[in-house]
């Protein structure tokens, strides 16, 4: 089994970002220690579909059909779809996919949120899926809402949701936020902004895509992510110094 | 010009509120998956690993989430592999696995490693994940030997990643983010 390429540090946010400022306490200071590949790193955990429920991937109607009702979230309808991949565009199939996210007010169902805007009695924010054969995944929701956070007195989160992945390796792990194009609250934000690199932003912004948007019912996003990629096979036997 | 290839998606923190999608029994939701993701069920000899992840000065992360990988008793990982995750308590900031000890698993040249598990950390204000890797005490022959402790220069550091033993079958594995004794984080 192949490595995975070297995770491009300067892409990702550095650990010490004192804009975003809980970072400043929980950055290690001593340096990551590099080191290689081995078969813990190069395998991860596997989901089998069966185990996700028929409405894991519809945020808008499971939260109310898990106590058995059938009410539908307030907000603006979307569907988010996308295709899993690696960096060497090849598909990543069967993986699962995590969102969480706030409500259309900007609340979150959880207890430490207290922000004054009212929970939806039909919205718990928490989605599941899993990608396709060619890496494709979709799950269906409202647009979150932006909301207010202690940081620099009151600052304001864009609309985001939240998004774990697994690949197929430990060393594919991620976890990210997804934006919505348009959204001027995205450059002010200090958490987008612990990424130095524009084009790295521009990544986690999900574009509207009308050519799939469904008459009548909602709109489409669509958000593309991109793991780690392996490297090929040359030679069976190269020598591998540590 | 070298060859591009696309760019890994960029990472941004779980945030507070991780546990809705990962933990939501933890938020206090009523979802339908809702399973107790620490306690690992598989044959093997039965182990606790407990702990706290500590900020700077020392703050317990009362958010934080860990998540576990590790082979079976028989080494296996990929399908066979074992994979747990767990919220730190809201209150205390206590972490715990209920898992299996893993048997060494396979390096490169014919080397092994010391048994261990592979641990992922995620929280508010950690803006792309940390991993580490617990060890035990009772492997101090195989520590000498082991890739990748043998790669911490510092004695003292290489301590952050041995687990304490409470009694037996338990541990306590502590993970300090930063400062005085910072665990050894790895890029792998």
């Amino acid at each position: 089994m192949t490595d995975y390429m070297r995770r491009d540090r300067s892409w990702h946010p550095p650990a010490y970002t004192p804009g975003y400022k809980t970072s400043v306490l929980r950055s290690p200071k001593c340096a990551l220690l590099s080191l290689d590949q081995g078969p813990a790193e190069k395998s991860g955990p596997v989901f089998k579909a069966d185990m996700l429920h028929e409405l894991d991937n519809d945020l808008i109607r499971n939260y109310a059909a898990a106590t058995g009702a059938e009410g539908e979230a307030i907000g603006e309808r979307i569907i988010v779809h996308g295709r899993v991949m690696d960096e060497t565009g090849r598909a990543v199939p069967r993986t699962l996919l995590e969102v969480w996210q706030a409500n259309a007010g900007g609340r979150y169902r959880h207890r430490n949120d207290r922000y004054l805007a009212p929970l939806d009695p039909n919205f718990g924010g928490c989605g599941r899926c899993m990608s396709d054969d060619d890496g494709r995944y979709f799950f269906r929701t409202i647009k979150p809402g932006p909301y207010p956070w202690p940081n620099h007195g009151s600052d304001w989160r864009p609309a985001h949701i939240h998004v774990s992945v697994f690949g197929e390796a430990f060393a594919q792990r991620l976890i990210t936020q997804l934006y919505f194009e348009g959204d001027p609250l995205i450059p002010l934000c200090p958490i987008v902004r612990t990424i130095r690199d524009d084009r790295a932003i521009e990544q986690l912004v999900a574009k509207l895509d009308m050519g799939e948007m469904r008459s009548f019912d909602c709109l489409v996003y669509r958000f593309d992510i991109v793991l780690r990629g392996r490297q090929q096979t040359f030679f069976e036997n190269r020598p591998e110094g540590m | 010009m070298p060859v591009t290839y696309l760019k890994e998606t960029p990472s941004q923190t779980a945030g507070p509120y991780v546990h809705i999608g990962l933990l939501p029994a933890q938020a206090g939701l009523a979802m339908r998956h809702n399973e107790a993701l620490n306690v690992i069920a598989a044959e093997g000899e039965r182990i606790i690993i407990e702990g706290i992840v500590h900020d700077g000065i020392g703050t317990p992360v009362r958010d934080a989430l860990l998540e576990l990988w590790q082979p079976d008793a028989r080494g296996e990982l990929g399908t066979k592999g074992l994979w747990g995750r767990a919220g730190a308590d809201p209150e205390t900031g206590l972490y715990r696995f209920e898992t299996i000890r893993p048997p060494a698993l396979p390096w490169r040249n014919g080397q092994s490693q010391a048994p261990h598990c592979s641990l992922l950390i995620f929280a508010r204000g950690i803006n792309i994940h940390l991993h580490t890797r617990m060890y035990f005490p009772e492997d101090a022959a195989l520590h000498a030997t082991d890739p990748a402790l043998q790669r911490v220069d510092s004695p003292a550091r290489r301590s952050t990643l041995v687990a304490t033993r409470q009694g037996p079958g338990h541990y306590r594995f502590d993970i300090r983010l930063q400062g005085e004794n910072e665990t050894v984080f790895f890029d792998m």
